[in-house]
């Protein structure tokens, strides 16, 4: 993990940066002491003014009021969207509806919904399961894994391959792509970023295209047929989405199973208590999405304005850390305790508002069972000591590689 | 007991129907609705709360 372009961050209230590594190993303090010291929103003039709120009350607000916080840049860049040659203003944005303001957001959104209903995502379990089975099955009977490299990076992108209907194969091609769009933000922007930008269009073009010759059962397909405003989609706008599909759930999932696996790698009594009753899964993997939320938003200032106290000024970037918010106390009892029957838990993990995560129940299923699938059949592990667990930095936050010792096997 | 789940504020994080399948449905855009004009049968009364305590939008309310 390198440092951003910006260096070594000096003081957390007046120089934060988001996506050091310094930020990524040490999160929940930097919180709690910004909070502690009467901060609670912090701000930063790295990526041309940055604040970030980290209360749940203030995160909760921002998300709401659509008035005064444009999404049309809801990952944080050195270059401002209006700086941006091919950026698409407000309300549209660049990937509807992420990136989308009323009242075009709700329309963009209400195309994909039914697509990401429970009703239609509940029947894909079957060949989730499977498809955790297979990684598993693939790792022969080595007793020593990664379950980032072997198991969680894999799930989300075969799934949501199948379902638009890309080549599953290009797993690898889709993942790199995802790796330039979030994990770049503090790097140069060099020729070699720019190339692949246009390959990853052209290869999507190609895709879209190729559905519209030979349409099928596949979202893709569905995307195509789909109107807004009484008009069918731009090829443009379908490529468009299928990018933020991607985007969207791949690095998150793959977050959100990673630190599942490394809570339960790293506490026995937990994993335990999971293996012996599969039914508390569900809850637990609440109380993962809430602990270890793995995504963080942001969104743009519209106007310049006094916000709680500090001067915002138009395209400032503000970070919607739902980490932060699932770690309040004022919201939740024992905060920074992961309680895996947690009773009472209101997290917002998949965002608030009418940005609420549109493949939120796909990811729920997909965390369930790879948890599920992985206590099944390592009902013992743990985390081999001689390797290194990494973490992702950035806005979505999770384990890159989790290197297991196997300690029995079903 | 009687449920009641806001429209204007649930956002189809489906919580509510993932907790208590008896007492609430979802539609074809993810949102969700009560059954049974909200009554809550005898013996489900924990589930209602549950499913309100869990509702990130503060979107469920309940009348003992
Ligand atoms: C554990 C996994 C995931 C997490 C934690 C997560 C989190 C989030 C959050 C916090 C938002 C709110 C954005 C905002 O307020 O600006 C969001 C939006 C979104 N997510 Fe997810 N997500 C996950 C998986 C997925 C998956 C699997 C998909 C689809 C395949 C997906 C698709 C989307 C889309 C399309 C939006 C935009 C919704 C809108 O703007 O109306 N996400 N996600
Ligand atoms: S839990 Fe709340 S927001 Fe989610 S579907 Fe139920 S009522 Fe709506």
């Amino acid at each position: 993990m390198s440092e951003t372009v910006y260096g070594p961050v000096t003081d957390w209230a007046t120089d934060f940066d988001h996506a050091s590594p310094a930020y990524a190993a040490d999160m929940h303090k930097i919180w709690d002491d910004l909070k502690n010291s009467g901060c609670p929103i912090a701000h930063t003039d790295r990526y041309g003014g940055t604040w970030l709120p980290l209360t749940h009350e203030l995160v909760h607000e921002i998300a709401y009021d659509t008035a005064h916080f444009s999404s049309q840049g809801p990952v944080v860049g050195q270059l401002k969207p209006s700086e941006l040659e091919d950026s698409v203003p407000a309300p549209i944005g660049g990937a509807p509806p992420i990136s989308s303001d009323p009242p075009v957001h709700a329309e963009a959104r209400r195309l994909l919904l039914p697509a990401f209903s429970p009703k239609v995502i509940d029947p894909w379990r079957e060949e989730v399961i499977m498809i955790c089975n297979q990684l598993i099955d693939d790792m022969g009977d080595a007793d020593h894994i990664d379950a980032a490299l072997q198991y969680s990076q894999h799930i989300p992108v075969m799934v949501i391959a199948r379902m638009l209907g890309l080549p599953v194969e290009d797993g690898d091609k889709f993942r790199g792509w995802v790796n330039l769009v979030l994990s770049g933000v503090g790097e140069e922007r060099t020729e070699a970023r720019m190339q692949q930008f246009m390959e990853f269009n052209e290869y999507l073009e190609f895709h879209v295209n190729d559905h519209v010759e030979n349409p099928r059962d596949d979202l893709i397909s569905f995307l195509l047929n789909a109107e807004i405003f009484g008009e069918k989609l731009s090829i443009r706008h379908v490529a468009g989405s299928v990018i933020l599909l991607l985007i969207a759930g791949i690095d998150t999932t793959w977050s959100g199973i990673g630190s599942s696996l490394w809570h339960l790698a790293t506490n026995s009594v937990d994993r335990r208590r999971l293996v012996e009753n599969p039914d508390m899964i569900p809850a637990a993997v609440e109380e993962f999405l809430r602990a270890y939320a793995p995504v963080t938003m942001a969104r743009l200032v519209k106007e310049d304005m006094e916000f709680h106290g500090v001067q915002m000024k138009k395209e400032d970037w503000v970070l919607l850390p739902f980490p932060a918010a699932n770690r309040d106390d004022k919201q939740f009892a024992n905060a920074h305790e992961v309680v895996i029957d947690r009773e009472e838990n209101r997290h917002a993990a998949f965002g608030l508002g009418i940005h609420r995560c549109l493949g939120s129940n796909l990811a729920r299923l997909e965390m369930n069972v790879a948890v599920e699938v992985f206590l099944q059949r390592f009902p013992d592990f743990s985390v081999d000591a001689n390797e290194m667990v990494t973490w992702s930095t950035g806005q979505v936050r999770g384990p890159r590689t989790l290197p297991f010792v196997v300690n029995a096997r079903a | 007991m009687r449920v009641h789940v806001d429209p204007s504020k649930c956002q189809g994080h489906n919580r509510c129907y993932a907790l208590a399948p008896e007492l609430f449905d979802v539609d074809d855009y993810g949102n969700a609705f009560e059954l049974n004009d909200g009554v809550v049968p005898a013996g489900l009364e924990d589930k209602a709360r549950l499913a309100l305590a869990n509702c990130p939008e503060f979107a469920i309310s309940i009348e003992e």
